[in-house]
């Protein structure tokens, strides 16, 4: 039950983290290779590749005129800057920021992703503790492990977002809100200090809460067995952080993703932004079960819990599919102009990552875990878990690129290397964090309870 | 034709009963059914039934749900009257799809959980007016009751359940026209 994160493990997260590093400095250099000297050299080249793809030469003629001739058809990074140089930046000027921003958003798409996944295993765990649920303590040390990256995952992506400043907000450039009455009727909110301050705030929240349940989950091993005052702690603890959790979660999803689209808003977005983090943290908690359980570590976790998670991971996919579509559907259906550019970009620009998401997050999941003796193989909740996360890094794909790269996004170096060394950095703290303690917390009053859980 | 004889032991406790149950399945006699107050959890494994095909059944409903209500809103919105209605697309099912959406979710949902439920009547033989198949009403209020076929070997049957600790052992004539 002890478990120490092994040597080839470490190396390899660490070489996952090189390789990262790597692919997000190519993404860097190639980005910048091209500057205000040889943009129109670089753009010519393109036009000439582009004759022998007469599609996407149209496209691109069709994105161009729309944002020209109407700049709330195009999207808000488009039409933001062209009101910016009051309708006069060039071609030019927009397709650099574009490649210029792709590194920076890459890394801030994969920072958040792993980010979100550790987030979200908190909420469950802390739910977990308010419901005093029996059947899952003997996952808790699990997920404990995963949520030993909120601290550090958090702070990476805040300062991702401090050093990439406009290149990822728009709202940050001084140059566009001067120029931008929408933005400008916004910036009591929008504001690079209190935009800081309160990523702070939430981050110090969620790892304080974090921390002390950490604590009271260990001390509560070394309690004496009529003493479940450090259970109460951490059952208080838990709902009053569900409360906070709920606020500042919402607040951060239109600090850190909805405003990267400053003229865009959507009321469900933080529910919307949650689903997304829950299903994906609990489908780490069930990779990481599995895991361990494979290599016989968690003697106590039997094919009944693999099935719980598995049956959340089919829930909560549906109601992730749920609040993406009434977010769809009720936009696409009014169709008011100041709204639906969020979805005409993604449709014209992002049609296969956009649709191919709700094949992944919805299709795949309903069809493959709806069985209940498919649940409890672990193969087929891992295949689905894959596919559910790349599912779900996509959906956050979708969220951040439209807004900082355009049309001008794919999936090359800087993307897969950032998922390499945030994937890396996630694997190498959760499995330190994994091995400091007993993998079963022997302590919670419904561990014999979980530890015969039949279902 | 013959009356059959069955042997109705009556027990008070369901732990009681999934001992007796577990046992009579070892000395290999075969129960012809059990009638309890409540569901007791495990005893369809105990008695080895086989597992209910129900869930099945649900989602193959569903399945014709789901293709009842695309068939019936791709004629009525886009082949038989394609009108513009607020300005929808109307041109294909894809591009109107969303407005469909709902729709297909609650006729999927509807043809699932209505047609499963009559599936189950039908299979369980539950309708309006039907006789009660209840052997002692007591078994609908604290009574579990195990039913027997007898062939030729009472005593040791009534033995063997007197062991299990059923609390009454009446041996009944069962007409087999009956049902």
């Amino acid at each position: 039950m002890e478990y120490k994160i092994s040597n080839r493990l470490r190396t390899g997260a660490i070489i996952l983290m090189i390789l990262g590093v790597l692919g997000v400095g190519y993404g860097f250099m190639d980005a910048y290779s091209v500057n205000e000297d040889n943009i129109t050299e670089f753009l010519a080249n393109e036009d000439h590749h582009g004759d022998e793809h007469a599609t996407e030469s149209h496209g691109e003629e069709h994105d161009m005129s729309t944002a020209h001739a109407e700049e709330s058809h195009a999207d808000d990074a488009h039409g933001a800057e062209v009101e910016a140089e009051g309708h006069e930046m060039t071609h030019e000027e927009h397709v650099l920021h574009q490649l210029h921003n792709r590194p920076y958003a890459a890394l801030y798409v994969a920072a958040f992703f792993f980010f979100m996944i550790s987030l979200g295993v908190l909420a469950f765990y802390a739910i977990q503790y308010a419901a005093q649920a029996g059947w899952s303590p003997v996952l808790f040390r699990v997920m404990e492990g995963i949520t030993s990256y909120v601290l550090p995952g958090g702070a990476l992506v805040l300062l991702i977002a401090f050093f990439a400043d406009s290149h990822i907000f728009i709202w940050m450039d001084e140059n566009v809100v001067a120029h931008d009455a929408i933005i400008q009727n916004k910036s009591g909110w929008l504001d690079k200090t209190w935009f800081m301050i309160r990523g702070l705030i939430f981050l110090g929240g969620w790892s304080a809460y974090r921390h002390f349940s950490r604590k009271f989950s260990v001390a509560q091993d070394l309690a004496d067995i009529n003493d479940n005052s450090n259970f109460k702690k951490n059952f208080r603890i838990s709902a009053a952080f569900l409360v906070f959790y709920i606020y500042t979660e919402s607040i951060m999803s239109w600090d850190w993703i909805m405003s990267v689209d400053p003229h865009w808003f959507s009321t469900l977005f933080g529910w919307y932004v949650f689903a997304s983090m829950f299903v994906s943290g609990i489908t780490v908690i069930a990779l990481i079960t599995i895991f361990l359980k494979s290599k016989g570590l968690l003697p106590f976790v039997n094919d009944s819990h693999i099935h719980d998670l598995a049956k959340f991971m089919f829930g909560i996919s549906i109601f992730w599919t749920y609040l993406w579509f009434s977010q769809f559907m009720l936009i696409w259906y009014a169709n008011i102009p100041e709204e639906v550019t969020y979805f005409v970009t993604r449709i014209e620009d992002y049609n296969l990552p956009f649709f191919g998401m709700v094949a992944m997050n919805f299709l795949f999941p309903l069809l493959l875990l709806m069985n209940s003796d498919y649940k409890r193989i672990p193969w087929f909740v891992v295949m689905a878990g894959v596919v559910i996360l790349f599912g779900h890094y996509l959906d956050i794909f979708n969220m951040i690129m439209p807004a900082t790269v355009g049309d001008r996004w794919f999936i090359g170096f800087p993307e897969i290397g950032s998922v390499l060394f945030f994937g890396g950095l996630f694997m190498l703290i959760v499995f330190t964090s994994l091995g400091k303690y007993p993998l079963l917390a022997k302590g919670s009053p419904f561990i014999k309870e979980s530890e015969h859980f039949h279902y | 034709m013959e009356a059959s004889k069955v042997i109705h032991a009556i027990y008070t406790d369901d732990d009681v009963l999934m001992s007796a149950v577990k046992t009579v399945k070892a000395e290999r006699y075969h129960i012809e059914e059990i009638y309890t107050p409540f569901p007791v959890h495990g005893l369809d494994k105990a008695m080895g039934l086989a597992p209910t095909r129900l869930a099945i059944t649900a989602f193959l409903y569903g399945a014709v749900g789901l293709a009842v209500a695309t068939v019936m809103m791709n004629y009525i919105m886009i082949q038989d009257w394609p009108q513009d209605i607020g300005g929808k697309p109307s041109f294909s099912f894809l591009e109107n799809m969303p407005a469909f959406v709902p729709i297909m979710f609650e006729l999927t949902v509807f043809f699932s959980a209505h047609l499963m439920v009559i599936t189950f009547y039908m299979r369980s033989k539950i309708w309006p007016f039907k006789k009660a198949e209840n052997p002692d009403p007591r078994t609908t209020d604290d009574h579990f009751l195990m039913e027997i076929a007898v062939h030729n070997n009472e005593e040791s049957l009534t033995n063997l359940l007197k062991d299990t600790g059923a609390v009454e052992i009446n041996i009944v004539n069962k007409d087999e026209d009956a049902h």
